[in-house]
């Protein structure tokens, strides 16, 4: 049975298609992982009863011969897609008791192609931090360790439980969302591949929002295979979301030829930055070597706005967040604190319903936002996020793909960082810029840093070139041979 | 050119400067944002989507019918239509505004300036501006009086598509907003993107209003009045508050700049909230929606669907059918009621029929409060009647009572002439007969008339009336008894 955990996304299916086994057989083997592996918190719901009823209806399309791309195979869910008749809370305590009643449309994608749902997994609440250290529900742990280290660590943020489910095999593969980083960062600090696709492919309707403008589902997996086949999936045009793209949806895994022969892989200067740990720049050489080793052609770009995205990043996004968030008053649903007037009443329910990084961010939001400091910050910003996007398509013209660290460290332990929100903000460097810009961006497990945990580099594309995004990531993860696994891990 | 009203303080006269915003229900089947129904009066909270009640992920997408009623709007206020516009959140807490903002637009509105023709009282136009036209989504419903301690929100109106129209503070008195509230009305009720009734809420109107003294350029400080219910109001409520100003100044005291409500119980406006307390709306583009863009064919293929409004129909039906200015106009306030009398009129004489259409059946409905699409009798009906007018089968005077019964029973006038044997009596020697009679029965009066008292003569015509009843044609019993009392 655990020999089945060890299976990636697309063995399971190759083999659930030969017959080797059953969905009911594949999914009670992650049920089974999945209480033993509560000590890490990554679920918010499990929802045991629903999985088996799906794979069981599953096992008998798969008989009369209707299988879709993801039949029988059980993947777990960001507990910030609302997911019919299922408790959804964006790990926020405002939104006690919520159950939608409506299905999100990559969610639906997802049940529409054949897979299995195992339960609802932790995050950062309302999606905001780097370390799901913020969720209403505690905080999810890493399934990594230090070497000679027991203290726990964080799985990074916002999409942590989605990162440690997956990398401590509780789920064959998982959805995240990603704004700022949120797949990209904690997949590189469990060790699993993620990707964010560009901004518009995924539709964000049903997907609770945090920033209008930077919010994009994107799978989590094992590998870059596996994350090509559920992206499919995910993707596709949605008139009920009107900045959803009406473009085809490729077939993202006839992508993967391994051939890069020719790619321009461009280097961009300023990510290079002060201070940068020894181990990351080594990893990105590396990272150099193999796609050169491969063939491709390595160009030196500059991107010269980097510096300026993470504050305009932390305008934007909680700006939007500020206005996002407005909906959570006590009024229609979830928790509502009684008060003597209305205003008492929303401020009650807010003050108990959200934690503090959400606080902080509406905070800032609503200041950037204020009469007087609109255009100065708010305006300003959107104006850097254009040079910062402009940035791109200039390097564009000289490169196909650019190769970047993911993040600035490995995995640090909880309590870590926890003082300074500024400090946890850093943790995004590498990931903002391209989130700012739209375009699609993947974190590959790349190596392993000197304490023993995992290090992701990043891959970052042309607008809706996600095919040479992970065709390129796929090389780096061939010659990486990450085979690395966690303590526990099968 | 009539001139505009004075306040009379004691240290001077003052006027009035006014501005009027119009939120305007659009017509539409669906909400602005959402695929909901907009019909009036359904059960609290039947018609509320997923995006309207705000539920978590919910997005909006846009409603094409409202992009076109509006700029079909803007086409009819002769104003500037602008092929790129941004909707823009404006964000405050409210339990009717379930998203926490009202998806507007602020910066760049769909449409920018136009203008309105004021039909005054004294027959006088004016122009007026329109500063802008932009759409909007409308809030639900707070009801504060069906639970001793807790309010009732109805979501069935949030998200409905509103226009709001800006006009110029060009206004100077009553007269001015109440000309412009009707003939905005009349224009939105022919363009079909309005309904304008007020008592409904479908149109809504805040008032802007400073003073200052006469012969002042520069604006005072202004209140707003929210959500005026109705013509009649906004007059009381523009005078009250003129007066209310000018008597503060004129006490040395300052204007204090606030949101107000008029009581119309009372009589008078009073302070909703002070500047301090107002709202910091956090505007910014809306990160769900593309900024709204067209083009020229789009604005021209609703150009040629506009109707003849209500302007050029009057200025037709002065010239076409030689009607007076206060004629025409009050016969194209509303549409139905100048297609009406078009009816009516062809073929026919347009004066004739003007005042039929106007004195008579206007008359009659109006006195019922019924429109005139409930009236009794067609057009072609009224026509009919008018036909037998003009080929003298029946008097003016016959006619009168012939439209009353027509209104009652709905029958054609001809088979009601028939029935009641209305025909007119043209026959001249029926009538030299009854007229024969009259004064070998009256001798005596005819030696007074004779003799010099000329009023007489009304009596004769009425006493030959009544021996006819009523049927004798009017002029020729006048030539007739001319002839033979004056030989």
């Amino acid at each position: 049975m655990t020999e089945l955990l060890g299976l990636t996304l697309a063995e399971a299916r190759d083999r659930l298609a030969g017959g080797e086994f059953t969905s009911v057989e594949l999914t009670e083997a992650y049920l089974r992982a999945m209480e033993a592996g509560r000590s890490l918190n990554a679920f918010i719901t499990e929802t045991p009863e629903k999985a088996l009823d799906m794979a069981k209806a599953s096992d008998e399309r798969r008989r009369r011969g209707e299988a879709g791309p993801l039949e029988g195979l059980p993947i777990a869910i960001k507990d910030l897609f609302c997911t019919e008749g299922v408790l959804t809370t964006a790990a926020s305590h405002i939104l006690d008791g919520f159950k939608p009643p409506y299905e999100s449309t990559v969610t639906a994608n997802l049940w529409r192609d054949g897979a299995v749902m195992l339960g609802k997994l932790n995050m950062d609440e309302f999606a905001m931090g780097s370390a799901n250290v913020t969720s209403y529900y505690g905080s999810v742990r890493n399934p990594w360790r230090r070497k000679n280290s027991e203290a726990a660590l964080v799985p990074g943020g916002s999409s942590g439980g989605s990162a440690a489910a997956v990398a401590a095999r509780l789920a064959l593969a998982a959805t995240g969302t990603d704004t700022g980083g949120s797949i990209r960062q904690p997949a590189s600090f469990c060790g699993i591949a993620g990707i964010k696709p560009t901004y518009g492919r995924c539709s964000r309707w049903g997907i609770i929002a945090f920033a209008s403008s930077l919010d994009q589902a994107g799978p989590m997996a094992r590998t870059v295979r596996d994350a090509a086949i559920m992206l499919r999936s995910m993707c596709g045009f949605d008139p009920k979301d009107s900045t959803s793209v009406d473009i085809p949806v490729p077939d993202f895994e006839a992508a993967l030829t391994g051939d890069v022969r020719g790619l321009r892989v461009g280097i961009p200067k300023e990510y290079r930055v002060d201070g940068m740990p020894e181990e990351i720049e080594r990893l990105w050489r590396q990272g150099v070597d193999w796609l050169k080793a491969a063939g491709a052609e390595i160009v030196d770009i500059s991107l010269p706005h980097t510096k300026y995205a993470l504050p305009t990043y932390y305008i934007v996004a909680p700006a939007e967040a500020s206005s996002n968030l407005a909906r959570y008053d006590g009024v229609r649903y979830g928790l509502r604190v009684p008060g003597k007037s209305l205003i008492e009443m929303y401020e009650n329910t807010r003050a108990e319903g959200f934690g503090r990084e959400v606080k902080r961010r509406i905070m800032i939001g609503t200041y950037v936002l204020s009469a007087g400091y609109y255009d100065a910050y708010y305006l300003k910003a959107q104006k850097v996020r254009s040079l910062i996007a402009r940035d791109f398509t200039n390097a564009y013209e000289r490169c196909d793909v650019i190769l970047a660290p993911t993040t600035p460290s490995t995995a640090f332990a909880i309590g870590e960082k926890q003082d300074d929100p500024i400090a946890m903000y850093l943790n995004d460097v590498f990931t903002v810029p391209a989130s700012l810009a739209g375009l699609p961006a993947m974190s590959v497990p790349a190596g392993v840093g000197d304490d023993g945990l995992p290090l992701g580099l990043q891959l970052i594309g042309r607008p809706f070139d996600e095919e040479t995004v992970l065709k390129v990531a796929e090389v780096i993860e061939r010659a990486a041979e990450f085979k690395a696994l966690p303590p526990g891990a099968v | 050119m009539a001139t505009q009203p004075i306040i009379k303080g004691n240290t001077g006269d003052w006027e009035m400067v006014i501005g009027l915003e119009v939120h305007a229900q659009v017509i539409s089947e669906a909400k602005l944002f959402s695929g909901a129904s907009t019909t009036f009066g359904a059960a609290p909270n039947s018609q509320v989507s997923l995006v309207d009640a705000a539920m978590p992920g919910m997005l909006p997408v846009i409603n094409t019918k409202c992009i076109e009623q509006a700029v079909r709007t803007g086409l009819g206020l002769r104003a500037q239509i602008n092929k790129r516009s941004v909707f823009d959140r404006k964000n405050y807490f409210y339990a009717d505004l379930p998203q926490g903002y009202q998806i507007s637009q602020y910066l760049q509105p769909i449409v920018g300036k136009g203008e309105i023709i004021l039909d005054l009282p004294d027959g006088s136009s004016r122009t007026v501006g329109i500063t802008r036209l932009h759409l909007e989504q409308d809030a639900g419903k707070s009801l504060h009086d069906q639970h001793p301690s807790m309010t009732y929100v109805d979501l069935n109106r949030s998200g409905v598509a509103l226009m709001e129209i800006v006009s110029e503070p060009d206004l100077r008195g009553p007269e001015d907003a109440a000309a412009y509230l009707r003939k905005l009305r009349s224009i939105l009720r022919y363009l079909g993107t309005c309904d304008g009734n007020m008592e409904e809420g479908s149109m809504r109107c805040d008032v802007n209003i400073s003073v200052r003294r006469v012969g002042e350029n520069s604006y005072g400080t202004r209140c707003e009045i929210k959500n005026v219910n109705s013509v009649r109001h906004v007059m009381q409520a523009i005078e009250y508050e003129a007066r209310r100003q000018v008597e503060i100044l004129e006490d040395g005291g300052e204007i204090v700049q606030e949101t107000r409500l008029y009581d119309p119980g009372k009589g008078e406006t009073r302070s909703l909230r002070s500047k301090e307390e107002a709202h910091d709306y956090r505007y910014f583009p809306d990160p769900d929606l593309l900024p709204l863009e067209f083009d020229d064919d789009f604005i021209e293929g609703i150009r040629a669907t506009l109707p003849e409004l209500p302007d050029d129909k009057k200025q037709r039906f002065m010239t076409e059918y030689g009607l007076s200015a206060y004629d025409a106009g009050v016969l194209v306030a509303e549409r139905a009621r100048a297609d009406f009398y078009e009816r009516v009129a062809k073929g026919r004489d347009p004066k004739l029929a003007a005042n039929w259409v106007i004195t008579e059946l206007f008359g009659a409905l109006n006195k019922g409060g019924h429109d005139i699409e409930e009236s009794p009798i067609t057009a072609d009906q009224l026509g009919g009647l008018i036909d037998l007018i003009s080929d003298q089968t029946i008097s003016g005077r016959i006619a009168k009572d012939v439209f009353a019964v027509m209104l009652e029973t709905g029958k054609d006038a001809a088979a009601i002439v028939e029935e009641k044997g209305l025909r007119q009596v043209t026959d001249t020697a029926a009538i030299e007969a009854s007229i024969d009679q009259v004064l070998a029965a009256n001798a005596d009066k005819v030696a007074e008339y004779r003799g010099g008292k000329d009023k007489l003569f009304g009596f004769f015509v009425g006493q030959t009336m009544k021996a006819t009843g009523g049927k004798a044609n009017p002029a020729l019993v006048n030539q007739i008894l001319k002839k033979k009392l004056d030989g």
